[in-house]
């Protein structure tokens, strides 16, 4: 019996929250905190003080993984998924357990990591080659495959910043594809380029995956990506193992645990240096509940923030998408109209009314995307699952029939009837 | 069965505590990636400016002229006998090189978070890369000064051959500070203002515009505890022919030693936790 590529026991990894930020709310306060505050924060950033919050990312996590085998590890916004690939990538340190890896890891949680946008596509090539763990004559060795795979010969000798955001993409994962790691660890890297290039690249994860006996770890969203990719899937909820199997099993699993999260759990924490970042979020619908969501029903979304520094701006983007992943519609208001509050203001609400939806029945999925004027701070994929139910929208007592198309239509038929002679 | 892979190496990852040891055989296999990012730091350094490379040579050039003008003209500052600016010049040599791989190394790290938080590498390269960038621009000042050298017409004595070995001195001292603020820069971000008010009062309680001989002999212990003050003496000594002053160049060269393992030890204590709060 050959020994697990990957084994991690009780793996846990805890981070400390600290409240920063107490508003001064009178002069005396502001006074006291300019005084004593470097002093607090002293204590905060030595990882000293006592009276910061625990939180525990991962807790308890414990899985073998057999050499060859592709795992999709899958899991809600801070189930624990990055923290469990970046503790894997020895990026960041456990705070209890261990993990065994057997063999060369490589990892891939961004994609062009080291990337220099002054240097040569060749050059970075090297560069990044090597800041991903390859050997000079190992990228030497591959050189060409690389540049075929990227599909930019022409502009090898280009500074990258002058590259599209499509040719960059293709360059960096070009690298990466061609790593020749007995564990490879990837994180949601296919949710970038255009899909054909994502075809391509999921076909070059395929490759690499089965052809060639390699153990892989998978975090992907797409759902239908990690069926294809993985055999055997890990389902994290709140930084624990949830469920171990067989990939359809889990993928299922994943896709049916969702229905309560559309009463609004979404209680993320502030993203690092985000200005603006969502607190909770909520979809409600017509039914009789206003959480039930039927076939049919007017949609509303809403989504509390907090921003500091205050904003009068909020700016919310969504994506909708099916269960397999494909998205089907977005709307921001970074683009539509929506005025300024009168001022501005540390937390709030943003509501989008989406009207009435003509969604088929079935698994949805809403990511969320807030930020300020420029740009997005606060991205939650997938943060809202939910469930849309069958319901007889037209009150003939049927419904539109399922698995034809992504929504039904709620267009007026009429027919007239043309006068025929018959005896032409 | 036996193993699929039976040479296949372990990482096993688990909490530490303390301090830890430098992996020199990480370190190692890595070199190769050392190379590549010390060839990013020359290679970008100087793009999409007009003259280029030009600027290694106006740099010291500049810091000559002004020095020898202020210092050397109006101030009347003592050079020992040899013309102000290969005095000046000879002082600017490794303190040019330390400010700058200080500096850059200090910043290396918050610079670039995406290499402390999207991969794993040796870390220390990230501060390292940019001390063996300064290092070319340090050969080109020789090479400057050497033609400063034949204009003043002053031939070095034997005491050049210690050059190789104070140079290295100069690097462990930068590579030790530049660790050791890299590091501490993660964890406080106000050294980022701290480094250029510390890198302008270290030249001025560094012999770099005055003579150590200025320096009254029973507090030369106290400049000599600056690793500079050894090797810019060092350096005069080397290239002007004037007999070395070992006392203060065998205490500042225990300070730059020591101030390396300060630097990687500290280095390597923190370095658990940047990825966490970079």
């Amino acid at each position: 019996m050959s020994k697990p590529a990957i084994s991690v026991e009780n793996l846990g990894k805890m981070y400390r929250l600290s409240h920063q930020g107490r508003r001064a709310d009178s002069f005396r306060e502001a006074i006291t905190n300019t005084v004593l505050g470097p002093l607090r924060r002293l204590r905060q950033l030595s990882g000293r003080e006592e009276t910061m919050e625990e939180f525990w990312a991962l807790k308890d996590v414990s899985f073998e993984v057999q050499p060859g085998e592709v795992v999709g590890i899958i899991g809600r916004n801070g189930a624990g998924k990055s923290t469990l690939l970046k503790v894997l990538s020895r990026i960041v340190e456990p705070t209890e357990g261990r993990a065994v890896l057997r063999g060369r890891v490589a990892s891939l949680l961004e994609v062009g990591t080291g990337f220099h946008p002054e240097l040569s596509g060749r050059e970075n090539i090297y560069l990044n080659g090597s800041i991903l763990g390859m050997k000079k004559r190992e990228i030497d060795a591959k050189f060409d495959e690389i540049v075929a795979f990227s599909e930019v010969e022409k502009f090898l000798d280009t500074p990258v910043k002058r590259y599209s955001s499509g040719m960059y993409v293709r360059l960096a994962f070009a690298v990466a594809a061609h790593l020749d790691p007995e564990i490879l660890i990837v994180d949601e890297v296919l949710a970038v380029g255009d899909a054909e290039f994502q075809k391509k690249c999921l076909g070059k994860m395929k490759q690499v995956a089965t052809g060639t006996g390699r153990t892989v770890l998978f975090v992907s969203h797409n759902m239908a990506a990690v069926s294809t990719l993985c055999g055997t899937g890990v389902m994290l909820e709140r930084g624990q193992v949830l469920a171990t199997g067989p990939v359809t099993e889990i993928v299922d699993r994943y896709l049916s645990s969702g229905r309560s999260e559309v009463e609004g759990k979404v209680t993320p924490s502030r993203p690092h240096g985000a200005s603006i970042w969502i607190t909770r979020a909520e979809l409600t619908g017509g039914g009789p509940d206003g959480t039930s969501l039927r076939m049919g029903d007017e949609l509303t979304l809403r989504v509390h923030f907090e921003a500091d520094p205050a904003t009068a701006r909020p700016r919310l983007g969504w994506v909708l998408s099916d269960a397999s992943g494909s998205r089907l519609l977005c709307a921001n208001n970074r683009y539509s109209p929506n005025p300024p509050l009168p001022e501005p203001a540390s937390e709030g609400t943003v509501e989008c009314r989406l009207g009435m939806v003509p969604l088929m029945a079935g698994r949805y999925q809403l990511s969320l995307y807030l930020g300020d004027e420029v740009r997005d701070t606060h991205v939650l994929l997938d943060a809202l699952n939910f469930e849309i139910a069958p319901h007889d929208v037209w009150g003939e007592g049927k419904t539109p029939p399922q698995g034809v198309s992504a929504m039904w239509w709620p267009s007026k038929f009429s027919v007239d009837a043309t006068e025929t002679s018959i005896g032409l | 069965m036996s193993s699929l892979f039976p040479h296949l190496h372990e990482t096993i990852l688990r909490p530490r505590r303390g301090w830890i040891a430098v992996d020199w055989r990480e370190l190692w296999e890595h070199r190769e990636l050392l190379g590549f990012l010390v060839m990013r730091d020359i290679k970008v350094r100087y793009k999409q400016t007009v003259l280029g490379a030009a600027w290694a040579i106006l740099q010291p050039l500049f810091a000559m002229l002004i020095f020898t003008l202020i210092f050397g003209r109006f101030a009347k500052i003592p050079s020992e006998d040899a013309p102000y600016a290969v005095f000046v010049y000879a002082g600017l040599l490794p303190w040019t090189f330390f400010s700058t791989a200080v500096t850059q190394a200090g910043q290396a790290l918050v610079s670039q978070q995406s290499l402390l938080t999207k991969i794993y590498l040796p870390r220390m390269f990230v501060p390292a890369a940019p001390v063996g960038g300064a290092l070319v621009d340090l050969a080109i000042s020789f090479g400057v000064f050497a033609i400063v050298m034949a204009v003043y017409q002053q031939v070095p004595g034997w005491g050049v051959v210690m050059v190789p070995l104070l140079v290295l001195l100069t690097i462990a001292a930068a590579l030790g500070m530049g660790l050791l603020l890299a590091a501490l820069t993660v964890t406080y971000r106000d050294f980022r203002y701290v480094i250029p008010f510390m890198i302008q009062a270290w030249m001025y309680i560094s012999p770099v515009i005055y003579p150590v001989s200025l320096v009254p002999a029973e507090y030369r212990w106290a400049l000599a505890l600056n690793p500079l003050a050894g090797v810019i003496d060092g350096f005069r000594a080397a290239f002007l022919n004037r007999p070395f002053d070992w006392p203060t160049l065998s205490i500042s060269a225990a300070v730059s030693v020591a101030l390396l393992l300060v630097g990687m030890f500290y280095f390597r204590k923190t370095e658990r936790r940047f990825a966490d709060i970079a």
